[in-house]
């Protein structure tokens, strides 16, 4: 009934905005689709485990990847554990001490800042800060700390919104019990932040995996086998840096491939734990 | 109690400190920037270095012009605009006003996952399937273009114009929208009439986002943009400012190395002007 009311210009309208609206999500979602599936019908194949637990030799012709594996897992190490303290640190200052509202600003300002600046730039000053001007050389330390100010903005930022579901009546319960501030902060403020603090530990790790301009001057691009302790002072590719390494410089795209599959899949299960931590938070908040 | 007072005292310079790192961080990065970048463009001289057309960095007799990159930069940005822009709206229009609950969780899930995907993913499917395809396509000797680059970006700008899009459309209150259907208009109409531009701020928030991204990204556009230092044409190999800055850092040296710094410097400023309109945008949404 409604139908017949509108007139021919108004139908043809609607029926031309539905129509690029399937369209374009069409898009969206085959785009993915594509990307997914192409990269692990390639990547996969070539994954054996002498590929991930070897290291790559110039006299047997053989790549491993286990080295690039380890570099990643001290890098996302060593910035977790630096940025962590300062992130929460941070985010508890602007939501428990700060009272001046100026201050506040220029934080957040600064955090504003920081998450727009790309990677390139970070990577410039990392070089220029952490290899050059503290003496690190370019080894894995200098690509975490140059990670630590790029993860900064997020840690704050997922903390600051855990901090901020704290009710307030919890901290003036904790006060009137006569506990100081920093007891109140240790035992009602924190322990309400976690799944921020988890949050933003995710959010990091996924971000280093997917960093590589940032890391190409800071964290170079060898290949050795270390232990932690070396691997951090030394230079060494991440997974990322590896496979730009392979297909842009080297051509071997089979281990490009191989290497991609691996980073899709990470993805994959980051993005789903996310979505999982914050699902698990949110019914034990409710209950 | 005075123990305890100097205690707290210190607890509070503590976090401080810490609230205080970040501004550091945006201190340290500005100080570097313009120190390391300001010599070369003195010794090129401004005019010279932003609007030179010429990049010739390792030649004999050297000339340091960057209006290519410049130019590329901002060509590269718009095409990757004027793809993804419409395509990530309509998509979020969608997802924020029509779908049911579960499509827009896993669409939702999907799109956050393209946003996850390491750039060098990115670069790596566009060299092997955009680059050969183009070059088939147009007959072309090379397929590594601005066409390419564009192409890529826009894909990696997707996620954030659609995130930041959902987020505006789902804030605008439903009143609005019942008030048009009540005064006869049919659900899209209300959707494309009302709440989009009710939605405005925070959409444009999203496009200039967009614009950030992809003025930024440096790896993916390297590896399918041929790296050329041409003036920007649509098929031909060309360079960005990123991967200017990318592709002669490891060896570079003397005022070649300097005149990067400067190309980075220049980027910086780029994106902060980005980030100031970014910011009036914001905040224009949250005093409306």
């Amino acid at each position: 009934m409604q139908e017949g009311k509108i007139s021919k210009r108004r139908r043809m309208y609607e029926a031309l905005m539905k129509a690029a609206m399937w369209i374009s999500v069409a898009c969206t979602c085959a785009l993915v689709a594509f990307l997914i599936l192409y990269v692990l019908v390639k990547g996969l194949p070539h994954i054996s485990w002498s590929f991930l637990s070897g290291k790559p030799s110039y006299l047997s012709g053989n790549i491993g990847i286990l080295p690039d594996i380890l570099n990643t897992v001290y890098i996302v190490l060593a910035a977790l554990l630096v940025v962590l303290p300062l992130g929460v640190g941070a985010a508890i200052y602007l939501t428990e001490y700060a009272g001046n509202k100026q201050v506040v600003g220029v934080i957040e300002y600064a955090a504003e800042t920081l998450s727009g600046i790309p990677s390139i730039i970070y990577g410039l000053v990392g070089m220029l800060f952490f290899c050059q001007f503290l003496n690190m050389k370019t080894s894995l330390l200098a690509g975490a700390l140059t990670l630590v100010i790029m993860n900064l903005p997020t840690v704050m930022r997922t903390t600051q919104e855990s901090l901020k579901t704290v009710p307030w009546s919890y901290r003036e319960g904790a006060f009137g019990l006569g506990a100081g501030k920093w007891r109140m902060i240790r035992t009602v403020v924190l322990p309400g932040c976690v799944d921020g603090v988890i949050t933003g530990c995710i959010l990091s790790v996924g971000r280093i995996l997917g960093e590589s301009a940032a890391l190409l001057f800071t964290a170079g691009f060898a290949h050795a086998l270390h232990g932690i302790v070396n691997g951090l002072s030394s230079s060494g590719a991440t997974l990322t840096v590896a496979l730009y390494v392979y297909a842009k410089e080297q051509g071997e795209f089979e281990v490009a491939f191989a290497i991609a599959a691996i980073l899709m899949v990470l993805t994959l299960v980051i993005n789903l734990s996310a979505v999982w931590v914050g699902r698990v938070f949110e019914k034990r908040r409710r209950i | 109690m005075k123990n305890k007072k100097i205690f707290e005292n210190v607890v509070h310079g503590v976090f401080l400190i810490l609230g205080l790192i970040t501004v550091g961080c945006v201190l340290l990065i500005t100080v570097y920037l313009f120190a390391a970048g300001i010599p070369a463009i003195r010794e090129i001289g401004l005019f010279p270095f932003l609007f030179g057309k010429t990049w010739e960095s390792t030649s004999a007799d050297p000339s340091y012009g960057i209006l290519p990159f410049i130019l590329t930069s901002i060509y590269g940005t718009a095409g990757a605009m004027i793809l993804g822009v419409p395509i990530g709206f309509l998509t979020a229009v969608y997802l924020s006003k029509l779908a049911p609950k579960r499509v827009k969780a896993a669409v939702g899930a999907a799109v956050s996952l393209l946003a996850g995907i390491p750039s060098v993913v990115y670069g790596l499917v566009g060299m092997l399937v955009l680059v050969p395809g183009i070059r088939k396509l147009f007959h072309l000797a090379d397929g590594a273009s601005l066409l390419a680059a564009i192409i890529v970006l826009a894909v990696m700008v997707l996620p954030s114009i659609i995130k930041v899009s959902i987020t505006a459309l789902d804030a605008v209150p439903e009143e609005y929208e019942y008030a048009s259907l009540a005064l006869g208009a049919t659900p899209i109409e209300t959707y494309f009439k009302v709440s989009v531009p009710a939605a405005k701020s925070g959409i444009a928030a999203a496009v200039v986002l967009g614009i950030g991204r992809a003025i930024g990204e440096a790896m993916a556009v390297m590896m399918v943009s041929g790296n050329v230092a041409n003036m920007p044409g649509l098929f031909e190999s060309v360079r960005f400012l990123t991967t200017a800055v990318a592709s002669e850092m490891s060896y570079s040296s003397g005022l070649q190395r300097q005149a990067l710094f400067s190309i980075a410097l220049v980027l910086f400023l780029f994106i902060m002007l980005i980030n100031g309109v970014l910011n009036l945008l914001l905040k224009g949404k949250k005093e409306a």
